[in-house]
């Protein structure tokens, strides 16, 4: 064989008011086979009510080794919660 | 990197592990993890999509439609099964190319309880009843595997499996209730597929290796004897049910133990098929690799259209 068929991660959105979630990959030689061996492969008992597919290689990931300087940041920003802020209990509705 | 440092990766590695958190894929892993996850994955998708072959073999000649919707959508089950695991296994960095070659070459091996024929429609009962069934106490314990993405798969499987099993069960009570000749056949099933699914679940605890580093990572989390026990203690009384007799003249419910006692596995047979020589090891692993020949012009006809389409939308964009 020549080439190869692509790698195609899948994003299914189970009901209308939920974000499309990552369900998995596939390969497909192209747009349409995706979704349609993404219907045939991940919704076969009514998981979704929409699918979207892309190309594996179009992802960016951070580096997990990256971690600390991505995500330590904002661990120490307390003042982003509201239990930050001290209120008299008599305050009500806030 | 020097050894120290991989020393001490290693072990704040075992440490996440320990505290339940999930590897994922790009995370640093030892090489061994590595290896022996690309093993393990691969040869779960190998033995679900080897798994179609028998019951594949009865699709065209069900009994009634409703038996052959149920079957199909089982067989398809499996597919989707062999899918989601290889595409697990593939985060692993190894290529979906590289995996077939391995089952195709017989570098890889799957489940040997599918070297075995499936003769009779009662076969499809036995399959779904007892394969599935062991099937299902080997798989539960992986959804909580330390490998994120086989974890994920693996919840995904589980909650697909109960169909199967119940199917299985149903056409084994049709059968066992129905003419003398009927609940003849599916004794002999449960004959034929009894001793082949109690292997199913491994080697002896005694002879089985790499169990403590397996249960380490999650990759297994109760010993071959403990699970082989939970199937024999769960599945006896369902054949009491349905009127069948266990082939084992050894068996006897032990009061003292709460479980069943029970007879010696033929383990020689076992290692033989896993070796290869089974009644149909052959047979599975051509039906494989000629699916795999036989498909290439459409793979490469379907490549070959994709890239037809994309220069032609191109040249509409110029
Ligand atoms: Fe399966
Ligand atoms: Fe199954």
């Amino acid at each position: 064989m020549k080439k190869n068929w692509p790698l195609w991660e899948v994003f299914v959105r189970s009901k209308n008011g939920l974000e499309h979630r990552h369900f998995g990959s596939l390969h497909a030689a192209d747009e349409d086979m995706a979704l349609e061996n993404a219907r045939d492969v991940y919704t076969r008992r009514n998981e979704g009510v929409s699918i979207w597919v892309v190309k594996s290689k179009h992802i960016t990931a951070s580096n997990p080794e990256h971690h600390g300087e991505l995500f330590e940041p904002a661990q120490d920003k307390v003042y982003r919660h509201p239990t930050f802020y001290d209120l008299p209990d008599e305050v009500k509705h806030m | 990197m020097s050894e120290e440092q991989i020393k001490n990766l290693e072990q704040q590695f075992e440490a996440r592990i320990a505290r339940d958190e999930k590897i994922e894929p790009k995370d640093w892993m030892p090489e061994k993890y590595r290896k022996t996850h690309i093993r393990q994955i691969s040869q779960h998708a190998h033995s679900e999509i080897v798994g179609m072959l028998p019951e594949g073999n009865w699709i065209t000649r069900a009994p009634s439609l409703r038996r052959k919707v149920a079957l199909l959508a089982k067989v398809q089950d499996e597919a989707g099964h062999g899918l989601y695991l290889y595409s697990a296994c593939e985060t692993l960095g190894v290529s979906r190319n590289e995996l077939y070659e391995q089952l195709h070459t017989g570098k890889a091996k799957y489940s040997s309880i599918f070297n075995y024929p499936t003769i009779t429609w009662a076969d499809m009962g036995a399959i779904g009843w007892l394969v599935d069934g062991a099937a299902i106490i080997n798989q539960v314990p992986l959804c909580s595997t330390s490998y994120g993405p086989y974890a994920r798969a693996m919840i995904r499987v589980c909650k697909e499996e109960s169909f199967h099993q119940r199917q299985g069960f149903e056409i084994m009570m049709k059968l066992a209730n129905g003419t003398p000749e009927q609940k003849e056949l599916a004794q002999d099933a449960l004959n034929r597929w009894w001793w082949p699914s109690l292997m199913m679940l491994g080697p002896t605890d005694a002879e089985s290796v790499h169990t403590e580093q397996s249960m380490k990572w999650k990759l297994k989390r109760k010993s071959n004897d403990d699970l082989r026990q939970q199937f024999i203690d769960q599945t006896v009384p369902q054949a009491d049910l349905i009127g069948l007799t266990i082939p084992d003249p050894n068996l006897k419910w032990n009061e003292e133990r709460g479980s069943y006692d029970f007879g010696e596995i033929n383990w020689d047979e076992f290692w033989q098929v896993v070796k290869g020589h089974g009644p149909c090891n052959k047979e599975r692993i051509d039906a494989r690799v000629n699916a795999w020949n036989n498909g290439e012009w459409v793979r490469d006809a379907a490549v070959a259209y994709a890239d037809k389409k994309a220069t032609k939308k191109q040249r509409q964009a110029v």
